[in-house]
């Protein structure tokens, strides 16, 4: 569609311009002063440049929950993307079914993640939940609480249940945007469905792929609440993400300095993924338009 | 009331600073509006995403500085300022 | 379709569902048969966990507080995005990418950088404890989904509906509450709908902008470890309960959640 050049679109975004800056910019700016800066109390605070982002530029404890973010979130990425896409390749096209499909998928979605969190604590625990017992009856000896490699499975599987709905649901709505004259084609031209999977289907997907992508790599980033309710973090460091050392850091110990500074690089991380994957987007979308 | 902010004098010439840009970048887009072209860049660009692009990776310019070694900070900043400024003309 | 697509899909809902038959099953169990041993189904089936909690108003006020903030955020939401992504989507402005792309960061921050300057700055404006705090607060990331969704949808409706109004004398409010609004009912709903789901689930920024009035539910629950240990059913029973709101809203707008998903854009 063209627009229409016109400034005076500014006032009909200024409202939500002000609201947005209000609750973002303010406390992105106090997070700034705080980087730069000792602070004991409200009144008294030092100023010591860069000296923070030294500190945690080289800090092993900070590198190490950096590392097990990236491999969380990528974990993450490699199994959801798949099964999303599977789920939605399997599920019914119209009527109830699917009806009832869209809404058993999206059951996961909408549960405060606290409560995620506090029901793979309790389906995981082998005296009173139900996964934790099965696999302890077929003899595999599972406890996520003391064993490092089974509280990161649980923590990934919960992700994996907890967030695969979306990529599914992304997806579904993407395969129902393809018209029905390309499945007709395919079905003269004898296809395969792998082939019409690899070449009709697949290319279509891609722009809500992207998205997918996106919500769940910046999603998983910033994950929090479920592994905190799991987990607690342990055993030892095992589980404690990016969020939750940052949280410590300036909840816990009052390091609110050190903190801010890892903020701010943390989110210039984000920034510069976003922006990859926003212009990425956007150029698919033109892509699209013009041809 | 604004107290908790905990404003320092560089923080706050460093938002002036971008604010500044801001202002400027808005009264020559006013003026004279850009006009999307390709330059070094792989992707075409208008004036705001080239200083966009040069003000994110100034900041990692700054980080790699600081996290690798013990230069004074005054040099990432020179090198950046250059950096955005060729990136705005020829990117 | 093969009956082995079916399998599958069966199977993966029974992944899905498993985990909360579960939470529902230990809600309706006394603490003796919780811990007891493992039972698939309720063996003294009891209500007792739901009337803790509904006769309890230090339980049910948290649902009362969830539900008021969630509310006041979705109505804050629609207003000023409504007009900001018909902005978006009908104009060209100076910086209109650019601001495009700089809420989309917002959504992406993570709240917990942001958890100090945030209680300090809605404690400084007298906010703090109120649930137009919380709602605040969630708009931060409501706010640009909400404006991405509205975009997309926006973009599906033709032009020459807006020129055609204008040509026929509508001013521009009258024109957009009357005419433009309704032809995109399913966005808003949708929009609505995503925005509960952001402020309903989120924890971390409600419990710290919240202490005693406008505490969340989801805050109360973490609350339930007493002297004898945690409380378990009662748990599981605020835990389904947090789920019933989420089935409620989805059965509204089930119809229109295929496009949704995809925010309005294939």
């Amino acid at each position: 569609m063209n627009k229409v050049q016109n400034n005076r679109a500014w006032w009909l975004v200024l409202p939500m311009f002000v609201l947005v800056a209000f609750s973002a910019i303010i406390p992105l700016m106090t997070v700034v002063n705080y980087s730069v800066q000792d602070i004991f109390d409200q009144n008294t605070a030092y100023f010591v440049g860069i000296e923070w982002y030294q500190e945690v530029l080289r800090d092993t404890r900070l590198h190490d929950s950096l590392l097990r973010q990236f491999t969380f979130s990528f974990s993450v990425l490699l199994i959801e993307i798949p099964l999303g896409i599977a789920v939605a390749l399997t599920m019914p096209k119209k009527g109830w079914q699917s009806s009832l499909c869209l809404i058993l998928l999206a059951l996961p979605l909408l549960i405060p993640w606290n409560v995620v969190g506090t029901i793979w604590q309790i389906f995981g625990r082998a005296d009173i939940g139900l996964f934790g017992w099965a696999l302890n009856a077929i003899g595999v000896d599972y406890n996520y609480t003391a064993n490092t490699v089974d509280a990161w499975l649980t923590v990934l599987l919960m992700d994996v249940w907890h967030w695969t709905p979306l990529v599914a649901l992304l997806c579904y709505s993407g395969l129902r945007a393809i018209p029905d004259a390309y499945y007709q084609a395919a079905q003269i031209d004898r296809a395969s469905s792998w082939a019409i999977f690899r070449h009709i289907q697949l290319p279509r997907l891609k722009s809500v792929l992207v998205l997918a992508v996106l919500l769940r790599f910046m999603d998983s980033f910033m994950i929090y609440t479920e592994p905190f309710v799991l987990t607690g973090g342990g055993p030892g460091n095992a589980t404690t993400f990016l969020s939750q050392t940052l949280t410590q850091m300036a909840i816990g110990q009052f390091d609110l300095g050190p903190a801010a500074a890892f903020s701010l690089v943390y989110f210039l991380i984000v920034l510069l993924v976003s922006w990859l994957f926003f212009t990425t987007i956007s150029h698919m979308e033109k892509d699209k338009s013009d041809g | 009331m604004m107290n908790w902010m905990a404003w320092t004098i560089p923080t706050a010439s460093f938002f002036v600073g971008i604010g500044l840009i801001l202002i400027v970048m808005t009264i020559a887009e006013l003026k004279r509006p850009t006009i999307e072209r390709k330059g070094l860049l792989p992707i075409a660009t208008t004036r705001g995403d080239r200083l966009f692009i040069g003000l994110l990776s100034s900041a990692f310019i700054h980080l790699a500085v600081i996290g690798s070694s013990d230069t004074d900070i005054w040099w990432a900043f020179g090198i950046s300022v250059i950096w955005v400024l060729s990136l705005l003309r020829w990117g | 379709m093969g009956k082995r697509k079916v399998t599958g899909l069966v199977v993966y809902l029974v992944f899905v569902l498993l985990p909360i038959y579960w939470l529902l099953n230990m809600s309706f169990k006394t603490n003796e048969e919780i811990l007891g041993g493992l039972t698939f189904w309720p063996q003294h089936f009891t209500f007792d966990n739901y009337i803790t909690i509904f006769t309890d108003a230090s339980w049910y006020m948290g649902y009362v507080n969830s539900v008021t903030y969630v509310v006041i955020n979705m109505v804050i939401t629609l207003l000023v995005a409504l007009p900001a992504a018909y902005a978006f989507s009908r104009y060209k402005f100076v910086g209109d990418k650019h601001l495009f792309f700089w809420l989309l960061t917002n959504r992406m921050a993570p709240p917990a950088v942001f958890l100090l300057p945030f209680f300090q700055l809605y404690s400084s404006i007298g906010l703090f404890d109120t649930h137009l705090a919380v709602a605040l607060a969630h708009c931060l990331f409501s706010i640009p989904l909400a404006v991405w969704i509205l975009e997309g949808f926006m973009s599906g409706v033709p032009r020459e509906i807006d020129e055609t109004a204008y040509i026929d004398g509508y001013s521009f409010g009258h024109f957009f509450v009357r005419i433009f609004i309704p032809m995109i009912r399913s966005g808003i709903g949708v929009t609505a709908f995503f925005s509960f789901m952001f402020s309903w689930v989120e924890l971390l920024l409600a419990r710290t902008l919240t202490s005693v009035d406008a505490k969340p539910i989801s805050a109360i629950m973490t609350r339930t470890v007493g002297a004898a240990g945690i409380d378990w059913g009662v748990l599981a029973a605020a835990g389904v309960l947090t789920i019933v709101p989420g089935v409620l809203v989805i059965w509204f707008v089930r119809n229109h959640v295929a496009k949704g998903f995809a925010l309005g854009r294939v």
